[in-house]
């Protein structure tokens, strides 16, 4: 079914009502479905978000092409960058899916179905020696699953190499959040901890630093093995390139931008339970009058979403219909992938 | 990094923020841990103790202290004043003298190192030639004999310590003039001591280790006299006319001898074992005191019949017909005698007896009948029971004061009346602003009340908790049962008695109010005691109930110890606080958290287990609430340290008392190298670790999870008249924290006064709060509608705290170990919050509200938190904001029972131990201050007249 309709491209409104309109242009309104429309490059990308939706009003050219699927017989993989050249005929896939019936594959859900476990942030602002790891511990049950220890590591200062004191990675419990990333491996050199330098600290405060941030733990680690570190070269991320960074609203140069909007929205979820009523996560309090000045420094850090370290994610299959756990590590995916995808860099 | 642009830097706060703050260790309180030496100048009138990290504190009159710290933390060997100077010279083991003299500078005096010096011998001399066992500071003032272990006596100069080479006496030019046949070279080693003569300043008496002593002329540069002594000698002792002294003896002896123009080589005059016939023990130190009626007083230490009495550290006085043997509890390290300074009298005339112990200073009243003790201003034992816990109180109404100050003085009975006998120096100080009271709960079951106003830390009255219970020693089984015809009449001194008779008594938690007198006193075995101050002698039967914290959880068994037992009946309390009330935890626990309140009249308590409120008006329970988690296993059954026999706690705790714990001390006057060579120590520490990376530590890291053990843990219990269910009506409610990271909060109905003893007291669970970072929550607080906390039970009531506001909205701040967070009430939004672990890496140890005011205007003051971190750090965090303010460097991260002893004051002040028997002071606030101001004047006497003059007429001079 075709339906053709208009929207004001200066005031294209939020996803929800957008989502509702075609709800309602459609007459289904109880019916969940997949949005995707066609960029320029002629890849089928998901509006899911007001992020993408707005993307995808801006790229109207003055048409766009908005393609509706029914969730339950949704064909994901026709979604993706390249899309259009890998697959010969998507629209002829969309359209008719009773041709994929008969061979049956492997359904990766949608990206918000997903829920990060672990990613690399800030490649772009690291030295080319140094990992960024943002760890997910909210909603797993993984242990996150690692030892850390006291040892030295030597650096080059201006009176030449000097020992000094360092802490590392000394084991990874198998099965444990830590190991299934495959992004940590024993003997790296912790450096930072959310940001803050750990050089200078004792064991223990490091200890304590990393439990107190375990729900969203951000550690910059030199990895013992230097030899998978990213040779940074933009050219090389080659096509999908304007794609990634469409979504990629917040790669900001800035260090520590990234990791507190993180730090600030992780621990919001204290419970509260009244009287003998149902456990309820304690909602944020408006700042009155009176206190609005100096609240308003602390209050500011919760204006940002979470939309900042989206592009760069590993995801961990936990789709509620699907039995099957897969995690999508990269190491697996071979170099090919890596190439592709030009801001993940692991191993 | 939003965070860190702040606009932080706002000038008016950062000047006021001088106005309030300021880091100032202030005093230590308590006796010196580990003292090495004593000395005393009569001239002074002050002590001088030095300990064996280096130490030297100055004592006089209550209120004149001085401290000074030798940079090398070597032990203080010997301690000599200058006579008639306000100067004194340490020996330390390491050969080295070092010169010390109290100069005024800004109004007060101050102890300052001057000179310091090693005796250097000829190239290739052994070390034992230049090894000091003797110093002797001349009456002239410019020299000092020195006497070695290689026998030589050498002079130096002061204050330059020049060494006057042409005027060492050597062991040949001794040799001369004594006879060969008595004497070879060997008579000569080591110089056991040197004495000058009391009336004539160029005669001094040169005592020999091997028992050969030698009176030498000075001027003549020969011996006049020479006494052979048969036995290894220990020390000497003129009398006051300089016609006889007296030796003391390795084997428990002393000697008198003669000392006459007319015989060279007197016979001794007597020869006493005073505790033979069988074999003694070495008489160390002797004094011989003239009186006038005639009876001298000898005064020694040691000299016990070796095999039945040789381990007792005893000081005996002869006086006559009386003797007495004191016993003290610990090694004596020395002891001095105040006597009459007027070179003129006549007579010695003895008046006290100053005993330095090992762990604590004993001074006897020698001109009172029965020699009694005389009780100390200062130097208090603080550990003469271990400190398992302690509370301040601020600002104490002066009725409460004059009632536990008249309780305790009906204890102090047997103390003599004697003024404090060491008074010197003049104690400028302002008087304290206010009475405080520090509480410390010992292992032994007793409170103690200190007077923490000032400067010397004072014990006022000590209460014990021991009578409720019955415990298997017999508090009757006594040393000084000891009949009339014992011998060695030996007599137990002291207030030092480290030995608990039961570790299940010891105090974890006190809580004072000081408007009601009630007290709240909670133990190691779950014992959780109420207390009235009452002025008289009374008996009575103590209710007792039980709290079970497990009600719903069976199946479990507490491995750990029992609970204590009561006596049954009546018992007999002496004046002061007693106890009416016991309640018993069940399983009996130690109670980890404790509040009061005392205008509810509400005692809550909590274990590891739980929490429950006791009604102690109406002696009901109202409730239990048991925090444990089901899988918790570890405090379900008591940790493994819990399940020890009695036999083995006592094993460790006489390990604690032996334990040597060498603490930072504090530096004044820019003596940074001792803390640089603490930093080279803890560098190479720090190194020799490396170098065991055989096994490395490793930490694990785990997100806290709700199946941790201990989580169930109580650790703090807050009362609050606030905003729990709505916005309208306000109500009593109690607030329990966990180690788990979760809130509980109960709302309270509290029957009117008229009907309190007739309806109970309910309680309702109205709130629980979980953190999801799961910290243990270490502070809860709550602030009224102008973001005051609330103030205390009763401090309304007695106009001196302004009633909360109750309009305005309520908030709700949680101090966890790794964050501060402020919730809006009743309904409960996070509102605010600060991380301190995620950032920084350090936890919340203690954290307090204090009220700073500033120094420049009266009349501004402000609440703010002050916080103790895990690392030794200090910070003040301002409310309702949650802004750190100010940060100071505290205490070593590495003193981890200094930093689990902190306890800060109301007003910004606060104490930690710094050994087992010291607390030091600290000061946060730039108003409240106490700290020791003092001056010492040098007495007039006629030869020094010219200093004075002189430093006049050059005042004058420059004046002109």
């Amino acid at each position: 079914e075709f339906r053709r309709f208009s929207l004001e491209r200066s005031k294209p409104g939020k996803f929800e009502e957008f989502y509702g309109l075609l709800q309602h242009v459609h007459k289904i309104p109880n019916v969940d479905v997949l949005v995707g429309y066609t960029d320029i490059h002629g890849d089928l990308l998901p509006i899911n978000n007001d992020d993408n939706y707005h993307k995808a009003v801006s790229t109207a050219n003055p048409l766009l092409r908005i393609f509706i699927q029914r969730k339950e017989d949704a064909d994901y993989s026709a979604f993706g960058t390249d899309t259009m050249t890998r697959k010969k005929n998507v629209l002829s896939n969309v359209l008719r899916p009773d041709n994929h019936k008969k061979k049956p594959h492997i359904v990766i859900s949608m990206p918000q179905d997903f829920r990060p476990v672990s990613s690399i942030i800030d490649v772009d602002i690291l030295p080319e020696t140094h990992r960024r790891v943002r760890l997910y511990k909210y909603g797993t049950d993984k242990p996150l699953g690692f030892y850390i220890r006291d040892g030295s590591s030597v650096r080059v200062t201006p009176h030449g190499l000097e020992k000094v004191p360092g802490i590392f990675i000394s084991r990874l419990v198998p099965g444990g959040l830590a190991q299934s990333t495959g992004l940590l491996a024993v003997n790296d050199e912790v450096l930072e901890v959310n940001g803050i330098e750990v050089s200078g600290k004792s064991l223990d405060q490091v200890t304590d630093m990393m439990i107190a941030n375990s729900r969203n733990l951000i550690i910059t680690v030199r990895p013992a093995n230097q030899r998978n570190n990213v040779v940074r070269n933009s050219r090389t991320s080659g096509s999908s390139g304007q794609s990634t960074e469409s979504s990629l609203p917040s790669s900001t140069p800035n260090l520590l931008g990234n990791l507190l909007q993180g730090e600030e929205e992780s621990d919001e979820e204290d419970i509260v339970i009244e009287g003998s009523g149902e456990p309820q996560h304690i909602p944020k309090a408006a700042p009155t009058s009176e206190s609005i000045e100096s609240l308003s420094q602390i209050e500011l850090l919760h204006e940002s979403t979470q939309n900042g370290f989206l592009p760069c994610s590993e995801m961990n299959l936990n789709h509620s219909a699907g039995s099957i756990s897969m995690e999508c590590e990269v190491p697996d995916a071979g170099r090919k992938s890596l190439e592709e995808d030009g801001t993940i860099i692991t191993l | 990094m939003r965070r860190f642009l702040r606009p932080g830097h706002d000038p008016v706060r950062e000047r006021l923020k001088r106005d309030l703050f300021q880091f100032n260790k202030t005093v230590e309180h308590g006796f010196p841990h580990q003292p090495s030496a004593l000395g005393y100048s009569p001239f002074l009138r002050l002590m001088a103790i030095g300990t064996r990290s280096g130490a030297i504190k100055l004592y006089g009159a209550p209120g004149v202290e001085f401290m000074g710290l030798h940079e090398e933390n070597n032990t203080v060997m010997q301690i000599h004043f200058i006579p008639d100077q306000c100067q004194l010279v340490t020996l330390l083991d390491d050969n080295s003298l070092h010169l010390w003299s109290l100069k005024q500078h800004g109004g007060a005096s101050e102890l300052r190192e001057e000179h310091r010096f090693t005796l250097k011998g000829p190239p290739g001399s052994p070390p034992s030639a230049t090894q000091i066992t003797a110093v002797l500071p001349h009456s002239s003032r410019e020299v000092l004999y020195l006497g070695t272990e290689s026998g030589n006596i050498f002079v130096v100069e002061l204050p330059s310590f020049r060494v006057l080479e042409d005027r060492t006496i050597t062991p040949e030019a001794v040799l001369q003039r004594v006879p060969e046949d008595n004497c070879n070279r060997r008579s000569c080693e080591l110089v056991e001591a040197l004495r000058e003569h009391p009336k004539n300043p160029d005669h001094i008496l040169i005592g020999y280790s091997r028992g050969l002593i030698v009176l030498w002329d000075l001027q003549n540069n020969k011996a006049t006299h020479h006494f052979l002594g048969s036995q290894q000698l220990e020390n000497l002792y003129w009398q006051r006319d300089g016609s006889k002294f007296i030796s003391c003896h390795y084997d428990g002896s002393y000697t008198q001898w003669p000392v006459s123009n007319d015989n060279r080589q007197p016979e001794p005059l007597e020869n006493i074992v005073p505790y033979g016939p069988f074999p003694c023990k070495a008489i160390s130190k002797i004094y011989w005191q003239t009186t006038k009626n005639g009876l001298p007083y000898v005064v020694f230490q040691g000299g016990m019949p070796r095999a039945s009495y040789g381990d007792r550290h005893s000081i005996s006085v002869i006086h006559g017909s009386q003797q007495t043997a004191f016993d003290f509890t610990s090694r004596v390290i020395d002891f001095f005698i105040i006597f009459s300074s007027d070179p003129a009298a006549e007579f010695d005339d003895p008046s006290a007896l100053v005993v330095l112990a090992e762990e604590e200073l004993v001074v006897i009243d020698l001109k009172s009948a029965g020699w009694p003790a005389v009780h100390p201003p200062y130097l208090a034992s603080l550990h003469c029971s271990a400190i398992t816990c302690s509370h301040h109180v601020s600002n104490i109404p002066l009725k409460l004061w004059e009632r536990i100050i008249s309780a305790g003085s009906k204890q102090n009975i047997h103390y003599s009346s004697m003024p404090w006998p060491i008074d010197g120096g003049t104690n400028i100080a302002p008087d304290p602003p206010q009475r405080d009271l520090l509480l410390t709960g010992h292992e032994d079951g007793t409170v103690r009340f200190w007077d923490a106003s000032g400067v010397c830390l004072h014990l006022l009255y000590k209460l014990s908790t021991v009578r409720v219970f019955l415990t298997d020693a017999d508090p009757n089984d006594n040393m000084n049962t000891l009949g009339e015809d014992e011998w060695p009449p030996l007599r137990k001194v002291g207030t030092f008695d480290p030995y608990s008779d039961d570790p299940r008594l010891g105090i974890q938690k006190i809580y004072l109010c000081k408007y009601s007198g009630y007290l709240a006193v909670a133990g190691t075995a779950g014992q959780v005691l109420v207390m009235e101050l009452n002025d008289e002698d009374a008996e009575h039967v103590v209710d007792h109930a039980e709290a079970d914290l497990l009600q719903d959880q069976e199946g479990y068994r507490w491995k750990g110890h029992e609970k204590l037992k009561t006596r049954d009946g009546p018992v007999r309390f002496e004046a002061g606080f007693q106890p009416f009330v016991l309640v018993q935890c069940q399983p009996p626990a130690v109670v980890t958290s404790l509040a009061l309140h005392s205008e509810w009249k509400l005692v809550a308590f909590g274990t590891s287990h739980g929490f429950g409120l006791f009604d102690h008006q109406q002696k009901r329970l109202v409730f239990v609430k048991c925090t444990l988690h089901p899988s918790d296993q570890l405090a379900l059954e008591g940790p493994l340290s819990r399940v020890k026999s009695l036999k083995k706690s006592l094993r460790q705790s006489f390990r604690r008392i032996r334990r040597s714990r060498v603490s930072s001390r504090k530096r004044r006057g820019g003596s940074g190298n001792a803390s640089e060579v603490q930093e080279a120590n803890a560098k190479f520490d720090q190194d020799a670790l490396q170098e065991m990376e055989l096994a490395p530590v490793q930490r694990k890291i785990e997100a806290r999870s709700a199946e941790d053990s201990f989580t169930g843990f109580v650790r703090t219990l807050y009362f609050a008249d606030t905003f729990l269910r709505d916005s309208s009506r306000h109500c009593p409610s109690l607030w329990a924290g966990t180690n788990g990271g979760t809130v509980y909060a109960f709302s309270l109905r509290v029957p009117p006064a008229e009907r309190r003893m007739d309806e109970p007291v309910r309680a309702e669970q109205a709130k629980e709060i979980q953190l999801m970072h799961r910290a243990p929550v270490v502070g809860i607080l709550v602030l009224d509608g102008r973001s005051t906390p609330l103030p205390e039970p009763l401090e309304v009531a007695h106009d001196l705290s302004k009633s909360p506001d109750m309009q305005g909205s309520h908030q709700l701040l949680v101090v966890s170990e790794e964050q501060f967070k402020v919730f809006t009430l009743p309904k409960v939004s996070s509102k605010l919050k600060l991380k301190l672990t995620a950032l920084e890496g350090c936890r919340v140890r203690k954290v307090t509200v204090a009220n700073f005011g500033s120094c420049k205007t009266d009349d501004y003051s402000e609440n703010d938190l002050a916080v103790l971190t895990n690392l030794g750090d200090i910070q003040i965090i301002s409310l309702p904001f949650l802004k750190l303010q100010i940060r100071y460097p505290c205490i070593r991260k590495e003193d981890v029972s200094g930093i689990a002893s902190c306890v800060f004051t109301k007003y910004g002040q606060g104490f930690y131990l710094i050994s087992p028997s010291e607390f030091e002071r600290f000061s946060l606030s730039t108003k409240w201050l106490v700290e020791p101001r003092c001056i010492v004047d040098m007495p007039e006497v006629t030869s020094n007249n010219h200093v004075h003059n002189k430093s006049g007429t050059e005042n004058a001079a420059r004046k002109s």
